[in-house]
């Protein structure tokens, strides 16, 4: 049940945002964001994390109210208080998770408070017919009173999208639709969304699957930091620039050596073995058999966009997420147990990426946070020693140089810079043989940044490996030795020695396709002055 | 208008990612239809098995007499499906009692319309305190069943003050026999399997249990629907009381202790996720008739074990059927 | 938007509520010792209080139990059945001694504490709900095996360890003190009291600091039991019989009551163990009040209702997190 009313003339937005801004508690999400979507017009929104795309979104469905700016629709000034209002006036939305009800009936899910009635009862019947009707439209060919978890993630989304397109809908925004779509799946939404096109609609495709975009998109606008950096027609802007955009890199521009606190030279590597190596991992939808391996002494760097598997793939390492195949061996002994205690105590330990749902615990003093994992190793017949405990958390407060009143503070009323330092210490008290960072510096001040690069290169150093995540290119590029480039949870590249330069690895991200898998950039030999030069030769590679 | 069609995957072929393999497709069916199969069963082997338990003094003396505890099993059924749970039930059950023998001085009308009333009051109050002040169901309704039998007590002097239902008030004849108890409820139990399977309201509530993020997204009154699904329980738990208390023919301060406990058993028993979004009426009327025949059962063969014998079953069933609940539920997330 | 960083100011309204949730249960302690002792002289009295205690005993041990769980954000409703149980397993062994008795009524509450905090860990049951059936189900079976009439009980150890006192203090008493100092020095200085914490508070990070989740959530559950088995020997040896259709009856709800009133959250990740003895302290006396100055218990009951109510609206989850 597409909607049919006629395209508004050519040219005149269905619905523009002008000059948005919105502040959280002093934080810039939005500085004068304009998008404006012609009806019949694909496009694509596009930013690493936290550059305001979803910020952008909820100010659109009415989640958000900008502080600053307007919304017009089809010519008309609104002001949305809550996604039902927007979503009365045209404006439907499709969440990357899906947001429907498991246990009821497809057909229900279709139909949930809108259902079609008959002497003031819900006519099953009827619903059930016009859902079958309609879902066929979509590929969805199942029994539509079946409970709607029986069907495949694939299949559920397609429901959320014939429910968020049913409403007479103008504008349609697909937050990561793909994101647990098999690749057919992903064929019938592009006709779907063709349909939608060839009606008028207008479509805005969030997605970081750069092929996917290609694919579909006619018009694109790139955010960073809060604002639109670029906004223009998709076809004929090469993927190296729109990489380049995203991650805020001049193609020209060279590489400002000395921008991190890393120091310039590369660790020597003390062996040769690898302490870390895993294999062939994959875990659902996510991480498609990525092998690594870390020797001591060495930082390896993991790339990629946004949704390529970096995190995931550093969560399988340690056990903290299930995973469908491949192994993980330490100092040559294979895990068999996996877990986070398992690799704990294999001498793997992991910064996870969310400092507040993974990491502290906030109504614990900065003393109890930093000993949690250790207090096994602190205790005697389960009494901690309270000496043994000092002794380390003053140790490692100092040495990391954690600002606190004192170790008895609560951690949740830290700055984010130290409570990234306490989590540090709560692993680097363990005697690591592994870390594993990922994001290590997302969201801490400058100087807390500068301290934390500084010791990772000193751990490094002393001989620990270490695995760096990164979105920031300067940080992944300057504080690794290797750096292995993660593409729609594949690998797509391995940067070594000279060859790990920006420009090599903003060549790779741009490789299309995962059948590059095993295509180390080439000439990426690191020239200071030859940035033209490896971006043709990048050009080549594609 | 697509070429490529996602068919769903629960062929044998395809297990498919949600797995629904052909054991996780038993076990959902052994949690749907689990409560009336075991029910058609008991009842078979035991009129086989037991003489005089077909018999029609056995049957009418189970149907009436129990058929207006029932009504709080109807009640909690609509909670649970929320993912709520109403714990003042029993409380109420007794309030109603008493208050429809004070009423009935006044009036056969008030005897019916008084509990009915303070029922659906108490009602909104933990409907507001749950929805709107955002209390954990449970401590509000908690509250509710030391606070409303704390009500109770103070209407009947500390239970010393009994009322009694003047004889000749027509509403005793609401609970009077074995047919007009058993038609109300029935009435009353196949209304609630249309408000709850057939109208906007009964899909908003299963909605809110499934996932009440995305039934806020979706636009569905959430807030109110929580409001009222507990005016619903109290009302309903407020009847249930005032017509129990008119067929005793007086309000019996010390009844309905523990009898939300076995309101929930039956409502989950029956197929009810304790855990909200999917509820089911149909289930919820096996329930009760199960835990009846069984009490029934036990009443007959192991009379010098009493109650506890009840409770023992009681609580083993509701612990077997919650596991393979959940057990089920478990399977159904891991992809 | 992730970077920023929760100051330590919270708006007025907040701080405030906050305040009564930490230091509101003394307050109102002091309070009503004050105007108890104000209405009445002899409420201090040494006869007065020792009654006192003797109703409070149990209530605190259970309590204890209950904070522990709710730590872990869990809940522990089976803990009256288990003192049914255990009332009516220890008249059973009685004739082997006390000690033989109370040993096996611990590991009855053990078992029943392990069955409940299993079905909790490892089968992923709702706390709520693993523990109703339990409560449901082991009344039951308490019921079973004690029969009909309460059995009443001679033995002389376990009537003096429930009538008796020493230092004019309670022999209960002393159990319940030393089991609050007990689960105080673990909740501060053991390994396992900061784990429940932190398992209460962010079971993922938890989870992924290497912690054993589903051995500690166990081994609180089966610290509950067994301080309802206790609170149960203790129940039987004041009444001098056992009753388990009766003995421990809303047992759960008194406890819970306590705790919450003491300054726990529900939401779990923090264990407040002074402030749940003077929760149980605070019900106790409130009741003592009301019922010395011929107040009825309906009212007294009503009462007690709306402080849950006030309690739990305090110390609700406030938004910050």
């Amino acid at each position: 049940m597409i909607p049919t009313q006629a395209p508004a003339p050519d040219g005149e937005p269905v619905l523009e945002v002008v000059g948005a801004g919105k502040t959280f508690a002093g934080v810039h999400a939005l500085r004068d964001v304009s998008l404006s979507l012609r009806p019949g017009e694909v496009h694509a929104l596009i930013g690493e994390n936290g550059a305001g795309k979803s910020t952008l979104i909820k100010v659109m469905t009415g989640v958000h109210r900008p502080d600053t700016g307007t919304v017009t629709l089809a010519g008309r000034t609104v002001a949305f208080t809550t996604p039902l209002e927007a979503q009365a006036a045209g404006i439907s939305t499709i969440y990357q998770e899906v947001n429907l009800i498991p246990l009821m009936s497809v057909a229900r899910n279709l139909f949930l408070g809108r259902e079609p009635r008959r002497f003031g009862v819900v006519d099953t019947r009827a619903m059930n017919r016009q859902a079958a009707q309609i879902l066929r439209g979509y590929g969805v060919e199942s029994d539509v009173s079946r409970p709607l978890h029986t069907l495949g993630l694939g299949a559920q989304q397609m429901v959320a999208l014939a429910r968020a397109v049913r409403i007479d809908a103008r504008v349609v925004i697909m937050d990561e639709p793909t994101s647990s779509l098999e690749p057919r799946e992903v064929e019938t939404l592009f006709s779907v969304i063709r349909d939608l096109r060839s009606k008028g609609v207008a479509v805005v495709y969030v997605s970081h699957r750069l092929d996917e975009l290609y694919a579909i998109c006619d018009r694109v606008t790139v955010m960073r930091d809060g604002a639109v950096v670029h906004t223009g027609e998709l076809a004929g802007l090469e993927r190296l620039k729109l990489i380049s955009l995203m991650l805020g890199r001049e193609m020209s521009e060279v590489r400002r050596e000395g921008a991190t606190a890393f120091a310039a030279d590369g660790h020597d590597r003390q062996e040769d073995q690898p302490i870390l190596e895993a294999r062939d991992l994959a875990v659902r939808h996510k991480v498609n058999g990525v092998s690594l391996s870390i020797r001591p002494g060495e930082v390896v760097g993991l790339g990629g966009l946004l949704g390529s598997g970096r995190s995931e793939t550093a969560k399988a390492v340690v056990g903290a997420i299930a995973t469908e195949g491949g192994t993980v061996s330490v100092a040559g002994t294979a895990m068999t147990r996996r877990s986070p205690a398992a690799a704990i105590r294999a001498g793997v330990v992991m910064l996870a990426e969310d400092r507040k749902a993974e990491g502290i615990i906030p109504s614990l003093s900065v003393r109890e946070n930093i000993v949690l994992a250790a207090l096994p190793r602190l205790s005697r017949g389960g009494i901690v020693s309270t000496a043994r405990q000092d002794e380390v958390v003053t140790y490692f407060m100092e040495r990391l140089g954690i600002k606190a009143s004192g170790p008895e503070q609560r951690v949740s009323d830290l700055s984010g810079g130290n409570q990234q330092k306490v989590l540090l210490a709560r692993w680097l008290c363990m005697n690591p043989k592994v870390l594993l960072l990922d994001e290590p510096t997302r969201g801490i001040d400058v100087g807390a940044k500068a301290e934390v690069q500084s010791l990772v290169d000193e751990l490094a150093r002393e001989g620990l490996g270490v695995l760096l995540i990164s979105s920031e290119l300067e940080e992944l590029i300057e504080g690794s030795d290797r750096v292995v480039v993660l593409k729609d949870g594949a690998v797509v590249g391995h940067l070594e020695g000279d060859g790990v330069t920006e420009q090599a690895l903003l060549a790779a991200l741009a490789s299309s396709g995962a059948d590059g898998a095993d295509g180390d950039v080439p000439g990426a030999d690191g020239d200071v002055s030859g940035a033209d030069g490896d971006a043709s030769r990048a050009e080549e590679t594609r | 208008m697509s070429s490529t069609a996602v068919r769903d995957q629960a062929g044998p072929k395809t297990p498919g990612p949600d797995g629904t393999g052909r054991g996780e497709r038993l076990a959902a069916l052994v949690q749907k239809r689990g409560a009336p199969i075991v029910l058609l069963v008991v009842v078979v082997v035991a009129s086989i098995a037991s003489p005089g338990f077909a018999d029609w003094a056995n049957v009418s003396g189970v149907l009436g007499g129990n058929a207006f505890v029932w009504l709080l099993a109807l009640g909690m059924t609509f909670v649970i499906t929320t993912g709520g749970i109403d714990l003042s039930v029993g409380s109420m059950y007794a309030l109603g009692g008493v208050l429809a023998a004070d009423g009935s001085r006044a009036g056969s009308w008030a005897a019916v319309l008084l509990p009915l009333a303070v029922g659906a009051a108490w009602g909104t109050v933990q409907g507001m305190l749950v929805a709107r002040a955002r209390m954990a169901p449970f401590i509000v309704s908690l509250a509710g069943l030391l606070g409303v039998r704390g009500v109770l007590q103070a209407i009947t002097n500390e239970g010393s003050t009994t009322y009694l239902v003047p004889a000749g008030s027509w509403a005793r004849k609401l609970g009077e026999g074995t047919w007009t108890p058993v038609l109300i409820v029935a009435a009353l139990f196949v209304l609630g399997g249309l408000l709850l399977t057939r109208t906007r309201f009964g899909a908003t509530l299963t909605a809110i249990g499934g996932n009440e993020n995305a039934a806020v997204l979706m636009g569905l009154p959430v807030a109110r629907a929580k409001v009222y699904v507990y005016v619903l329980s109290g009302s309903l738990a407020g009847l249930a009381g005032a017509l129990g208390g008119l067929r005793l023919g007086s309000g019996v301060t010390t009844i309905g202790v523990g009898y939300e406990l076995t309101a929930i058993a039956s409502v989950v028993i029956g197929g009810t996720l304790l855990t909200g979004g999917y509820g089911t009426v149909g289930g919820t009327v096996c329930g009760v008739l199960l835990l009846a025949v069984l009490h029934n059962l036990i009443d007959h063969y192991f009379s010098s074990y009493g109650s506890a014998f009840t409770d023992a079953v009681n609580g083993a069933f509701l612990a077997l059927v919650v596991l393979s609940q959940t057990l089920l539920g478990r399977a159904r997330h891991v992809e | 938007m992730s970077a920023t960083t929760v100051s330590g100011r919270l708006p007025q309204k907040a701080r405030v509520l906050k305040d009564i949730q930490n230091y509101g249960v003394y307050l109102a302690l002091v309070v009503l010792i004050v105007v108890a002792v104000a209405l009445n002289t002899s409420f201090l009295s040494a006869s007065n209080l020792r009654v006192q205690l003797f109703q409070l005993s149990p209530t605190l041990l259970v309590a204890l139990g209950m904070a522990l769980v709710i730590g872990t954000e869990g809940i522990d409703l089976s803990v009256g059945a288990t003192i049914a149980l255990s009332a009516a397993v220890l008249p059973l062994y009685l004739g082997y001694g006390l000690g033989a008795a109370l040993a096996l009524a611990l590991l009855i509450g053990a078992v029943a504490g392990a069955i409940g905090g299993s079905m909790v860990a490892f089968a992923r049951v709702q706390p709520i709900v693993a523990t109703l059936s339990l409560m449901i189900g082991l009344r039951g079976v308490a019921e079973l095996i004690n029969g009909d009439a309460a059995k009443p009980v001679t033995a002389q150890s376990l009537l003096s360890l429930g009538g008796n006192s020493a230092a004019g203090v309670p022999w209960m008493a002393w159990v319940a003190i030393v089991a609050a100092a007990v689960v105080a020095v673990v909740m501060r200085r053991t390994t396992f009291g900061r784990q429940l914490v932190a398992i209460g508070d962010n079971r993922q990070a938890a989870r992924l600091a290497g912690l054993p989740v589903r051995r500690v959530l166990v081994t609180v559950y089966v610290i509950s039991g067994i301080l309802a088995a206790l609170a149960g020997v203790l129940v039987v040896g004041h009444g001098a019989e056992a009753d388990p259709a009766n003995q421990g009856l809303n047992m759960e709800l008194d406890a819970i009551t306590a705790v919450v009133v003491g300054g726990t959250p529900l939401s779990g990740g923090r264990v407040r163990v002074l402030g749940t003895v003077a929760g149980a302290l605070f019900m106790q006396l409130i009741s003592a009040v009301l019922t010395q100055h011929d107040v009825h218990t309906s009212y007294t009951q009503i009462i007690e209702a709306a402080i849950i109510c006030g309690a739990v609206y305090v110390s609700r989850e406030r938004g910050s997190r």
